[in-house]
């Protein structure tokens, strides 16, 4: 019965058609790419109002309503603040491919910055991860760097 | 000149289930329609204006508003299209009551759908977040809400088994609810007995993939009594949004003076205040909440006041919230049986009026007069009403 219905009822697909875009990182994301591209280096930006410093990098400090502009080094380093493994498998719509699963998902503050980041950790056990643990930036090699979030790796936990 | 009254006085909904095949989006979206125009025993020609939603590229259809006007009945009539993820169905029932508050239309409809069966939702969800920042790594909802579940456990000492209650709770409510997509009696032991999708979060915590469409009648208090079906009022409306990237949210949390969820918080600071709110067990007789996973359940009440913050899963396991209890959550099964995303808020916004009308079938709260419903999107942005059978003093925003 199922069958026959699903072979009652047509469907069409879309295709393999690709609809690229092409997104501006504008002047501060483009700095904060480029730093990490080429140095390996975090930098966050400063409200100048309240002070906190955003990584993500942005212009506007939206509970302030500030134009922000001054630049600051932030650490590679920083704080698990949460974090997930994530194991049901789906297709990544940015590379079209299956991302690989199980991998660990974190929430994580650098040193140096009031906002937060989400990016893969090193680690697929939740049993081995706690909120507070300490995190280092793991960059991919020379030369394969190319100005994106997946210019890191992961983030690995520092195990004393 | 004063806001209008608003009262619902028609409301309409399709079978939720996996996959539609038998309708087109249009199709499925007339069904809704027609049976919200009977219930108000109302023909397409009394509609002033029509509001409609669903997260456009989850279908691939982007004019919704326009390819949509021949089964929503929108032909040569004012439509405005609102999609905000999640709350899609929840801002769509505060458009159309803003529309008939403003005094301009006296007889709005508001329509919800979604055909998640048409493509990837977790593909489609990446896809609504930011390319740059959170694209690369962000895993859909199921890894966003991990994020908060493992957080809400870290901090309180929840257990996944307290998450687990609201599930089964939830899902035990559908069999009640002839239109539910998922209609199960699970216990706690199968409810952790399913994989892991994203740690904490298993399969059974997690909302499901559902085809369905939604239609609620909001008409001005000028008219509101000349249908067959007692208005149910609008008491107050409030949202908020609170973040520009996904991890904004755990800042706000972590911020002097912090808390759970600061946009549902400060939406129910606000719509409480306007409606007298200050007990809400005591004072809501039913709440249909927008819980897309079981942990939800637990962390969202003590956003909405219910009980003190890590106080939920003593509050859910005392029973307060099953059928029967002080204030029953989600008589229809909720989000966790049935998410045709851009339905599911107006969904919530539609069971409480009929929990108010005393119009609920078997899932009915006997009795019920005040209720309130909510509507949860994108990165913890919020979306809340309050609906009663009690004609209101005036307009109270
Ligand atoms: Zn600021």
């Amino acid at each position: 019965m199922a069958d026959d219905k699903k072979r009652m009822y047509l469907a069409i697909e879309s295709g393999e058609s690709a609809q690229p875009f092409r997104w501006s990182a504008g002047t501060y994301g483009s700095k904060f790419l480029t730093e990490i591209r080429d140095n390996k280096k975090f930098w966050g930006i400063k409200c100048p109002e309240c002070g906190r410093v955003y990584v993500p990098i942005r212009s506007v400090c939206g509970p302030c309503y500030r134009e922000m502009t001054e630049l600051v080094p932030v650490s590679d380093e920083g704080t698990l603040i949460t974090f997930s493994v994530v194991s049901f498998g789906f297709v990544d719509p940015s590379t079209g491919l299956q991302r690989p699963v199980p991998y660990g998902y974190a929430v994580i503050q650098l040193d140096g910055a009031d906002s937060y980041l989400i990016h893969f950790i090193d680690e697929t056990d939740p049993e081995k991860m706690k909120a507070g643990m300490r995190v280092r930036a793991v960059f991919e090699e020379d030369g394969k760097r190319t100005g994106s979030m997946m210019d890191i790796k992961h983030f690995e936990l520092i195990r004393e | 000149m004063a806001a209008k009254r608003v009262g619902i006085v028609g409301v309409g909904m399709t079978l939720q289930s996996s996959a539609r095949r038998d309708v087109y989006g249009i199709e499925l979206i007339n069904e809704a329609v027609r049976a919200a125009l009977d219930d108000a025993r109302m023909t397409r020609k009394d509609i002033d204006a029509i509001v409609i939603g669903n997260m456009d590229h989850f279908e691939g259809i982007n004019y919704v508003d326009t390819w949509s006007v021949d089964g929503s009945g929108a032909l040569g009539k004012p439509i405005m299209k609102m999609t905000t993820g999640g709350t899609t169905g929840s801002t769509v029932a505060m458009g159309a009551y803003y529309h008939v508050a403003s005094g301009m239309f006296d007889r709005v409809l508001a329509i919800g759908w979604e055909k998640n069966s048409e493509s990837d939702t977790t593909g489609a969800i990446i896809t609504a977040f930011d390319p740059f920042w959170d694209r690369p790594t962000f895993g859909g909802a199921v890894a966003g809400l991990a994020l908060e579940a493992t957080q809400y456990m870290a901090e309180t000492g929840a257990t996944e088994e307290d998450a687990a209650y609201v599930a089964v709770r939830d899902r035990k409510n559908a069999l009640n609810n002839p239109y539910a997509h998922l209609r199960m009696e699970l216990n706690i032991e199968a409810i952790m007995g399913t994989p892991y999708l994203a740690w904490p979060v298993k399969l059974g915590d997690m909302c499901p993939r559902t085809d369905g469409a939604c239609a609620v009648v909001f008409a001005s208090e000028d008219i509101a009594g000349d249908f067959p079906n007692a208005p149910a009022w609008v008491h107050g409306v409030a949202d908020r949004h609170l973040w520009a990237y996904t991890s904004d949210p755990y800042v706000n949390q972590h911020v002097k003076g912090g808390t759970w969820f600061p946009a549902m918080e400060r939406a129910t600071a606000e719509l409480y205040g306007k409606v007298g709110i200050t007990d809400p067990l005591e004072q809501f007789d039913v709440a249909e909440l927008y819980l897309p996973y079981s942990f939800a359940g637990l962390r969202y009440m003590e956003s909405l006041g219910f009980c003190e913050r890590a106080g939920a899963p003593a509050l859910v396991r005392s029973g307060a919230t099953d059928m029967g209890g002080k204030c029953p959550v989600n008589p229809s099964g909720g989000v966790l049986s049935s998410n045709a995303i851009g339905a599911t808020g107006l969904l919530r916004v539609a069971e409480a009026a009929l929990q108010v009308q005393g119009r609920a079938g078997d899932r009915q709260v006997p009795g019920a007069s005040l209720a309130l419903a909510t509507g949860f999107g994108g990165c913890y942005w919020s979306d809340e009403l309050v609906i009663g059978i009690e004609k209101p003093e005036r307009n109270r925003g």
